[in-house]
């Protein structure tokens, strides 16, 4: 199929005799929204880690946003954004001061840096906080403000590391809206959490258990294949089959 | 019913922040009482209250009959507290961390290990490991051993399933409900609204207030409108063309679906037809039932 702004094929990473990642398989398109579940310890960071850049395969080809994970490792990381829950933004900058140095950090010219400012501050009724530090910031809007950050390249993909976790219910939707048009604007989100409420939100998800992928399908297809009635009890059906 | 928790009016400010706004409730023995609210909430500040670590501005906390500011000492041997942030000292084994919490107690661990051997024996091959080395779930099992291995009357549990996998969460609970023989009153909080089934009653917590506390079940029932859920493979137009449609109320996504709510509770038989208006023609729309999170974010747009 075309527009594949992840493939993935045979992917292997071993650390010494640990096999940390098992022969991984799979791609995903452009503007898609993918839930990357497992327990800890399953071998996700691992593989995001390749993912973005960060550290090489053992073996098997990966390519990300079209470029190879092994040669091109520069060229994806200019590609990509990351956002983690633990906010990725410098508490001690202003809102603005935190755009322009993000900005920046991606190579963006200052007149386009100055025009995505203004976008994002009146999109984010952001404007009464420009000269704000972070640290003062009520939680959800710096969790928006971190997420617009991490998009503010109109990267290929974005990372989103458990984005809504400990979020009011309300901004956790605003949040979700934001996904939903980042994704409709051709963005794919690949989204890691613990949080199977989290998934039930994504196009399709893998679940990964002791470094293989043991499960990859829409929410929907794995409850009906799995007999289940939310996502989380596949998940316990797939990592602990014995209770 | 034995009240162990009594708290009166109870107010708390930080500078300019009011972290707790008149909070009253009672707690009874033997419940599984949970703080459901998102971070920021106050659930921490409470917990520390309670637990005797924290002076009130206003208003009183009784626990197990005691004062929670006169008579602090004496209160704090009947408490378990395993706090949000990890309470095991990393650079002392797995047994050693047991020891040093039975011994701080005035108590050994083979007193009272009858208590804790259910949740202690998934980790006791492991007990030469230092903690800083165990996994999530390991380290959670083992703050709550050493939260108990005193024979609590009260456990406070502040957000001990957060950062830990399904699985572990799911086992969590499971050892909680098993301490229910044992007769120890749990409190415990948590940003996540799938937990509130697993406790007795809940209390939704938000900004410094509590906006209800119930049953799960009667928290669910509170929920004031008739709840649908709509469907498309295209999720972002789904809730755009909602929000155009008059007669929405609210429209929320929740998971696969979006949750939504009707000015006039009949409208929902025009909605196919203008939904295909607007260029969505898989719509699926159904009669659902309320759950914890509808009713959370109902009583918050109440609110403001």
């Amino acid at each position: 199929m075309e527009n594949k702004v992840i493939i993935v094929k045979n992917l292997v990473k071993k650390f010494g005799n640990f096999v940390a990642n098992d022969n991984l398989n799979f791609e995903v398109s452009g503007g898609e929204i993918f839930g990357f579940l497992g327990a800890n310890g399953a071998g996700k960071t691992t593989a995001l880690r390749i993912l973005s850049g960060l550290s090489k395969p053992s073996s098997g080809e990966v390519s990300v946003a079209g470029y190879d994970a092994y040669k091109q490792t520069e060229l994806i990381k200019k590609n990509i954004g990351y956002m983690c829950q633990k906010f990725s933004l410098y508490e001690d900058l202003t809102v603005r001061e935190n755009i322009i140095l993000y900005g920046g950090i991606y190579g963006m010219s200052k007149s386009l840096i100055r025009e995505r400012l203004t976008e994002l501050l009146s999109k984010l009724r952001f404007r009464e906080y420009e000269n704000r530090i972070i640290a003062d910031l009520p939680l959800g809007l710096r969790q928006k403000l971190a997420f617009s950050v991490a998009v503010l390249h109109e990267p290929r993909i974005v990372f989103l590391d458990e984005p809504t976790g400990g979020v009011d219910p309300v901004t956790r939707r605003q949040f979700w809206e934001m996904i939903y048009e980042t994704a409709s604007r051709g963005i794919t989100v690949f989204v890691t959490t613990h949080y199977m409420d989290e998934a039930e939100y994504c196009d399709r998800i893998s679940i990964m258990n002791e470094g293989k992928i043991v499960a990859l399908d829409t929410p929907a297809n794995l409850k009906k294949q799995y007999n289940a009635s939310s996502v989380e009890e596949v998940f316990i059906k797939i990592a602990r089959p014995n209770l | 019913m034995n009240a162990i928790i009594e708290s009166s009016g109870v107010s708390k400010v930080f500078g300019t922040t009011k972290a707790l706004t008149d909070i009253s409730f009672t707690i009874n023995e033997s419940e599984i009482f949970g703080f459901i609210g998102p971070d920021g909430a106050g659930k921490t500040t409470l917990f520390r209250i309670i637990t005797t670590l924290l002076l009130p501005d206003k208003g009183t906390m009784n626990v197990l009959g005691l004062n929670s500011v006169k008579n602090y000492k004496e209160l704090r041997k009947y408490i378990g507290y395993m706090p949000g942030r990890f309470s095991l000292y990393q650079d002392l084994s797995v047994e050693e961390n047991l020891n040093f919490y039975a011994t701080v107690f005035g108590t050994t661990v083979e007193e009272n290990y009858d208590l804790i051997s259910e949740i202690y024996s998934h980790i006791e091959p492991f007990k030469k490991r230092l903690a800083g080395q165990l996994s999530g779930g390991m380290k959670q099992k083992l703050a709550l051993s050493c939260a108990l291995i005193h024979k609590p009357k009260l456990l406070v549990l502040d957000e001990p399933t957060t950062g830990v996998d399904a699985v572990s969460r799911s086992e969590f609970w499971d050892m909680l409900g098993k301490l229910r023989k044992y007769n120890i009153t749990i409190i415990v909080s948590t940003p996540y609204m799938d937990e509130a089934m697993r406790c007795d009653r809940v209390a939704l917590i938000q900004n410094g207030t509590i906006l209800a506390i119930d049953s799960p079940g009667k928290i669910r029932e509170g929920f004031s409108r008739r709840l649908f859920t709509v469907k498309s493979a295209e999720k972002y137009k789904l809730i755009i063309a909602l929000r155009k449609f008059p007669d929405t109320f609210t429209a929320y996504p929740f998971g696969d679906s979006v949750h939504v709510t009707f000015v006039n509770d009949d409208a929902e038989k025009s909605l196919f037809s203008f939904l295909q208006g607007e260029g969505l023609f898989d719509v699926e729309i159904n009669a659902a039932e309320a759950g914890i999170e509808d009713r959370f974010l109902e009583l918050m747009n109440k609110e403001q």
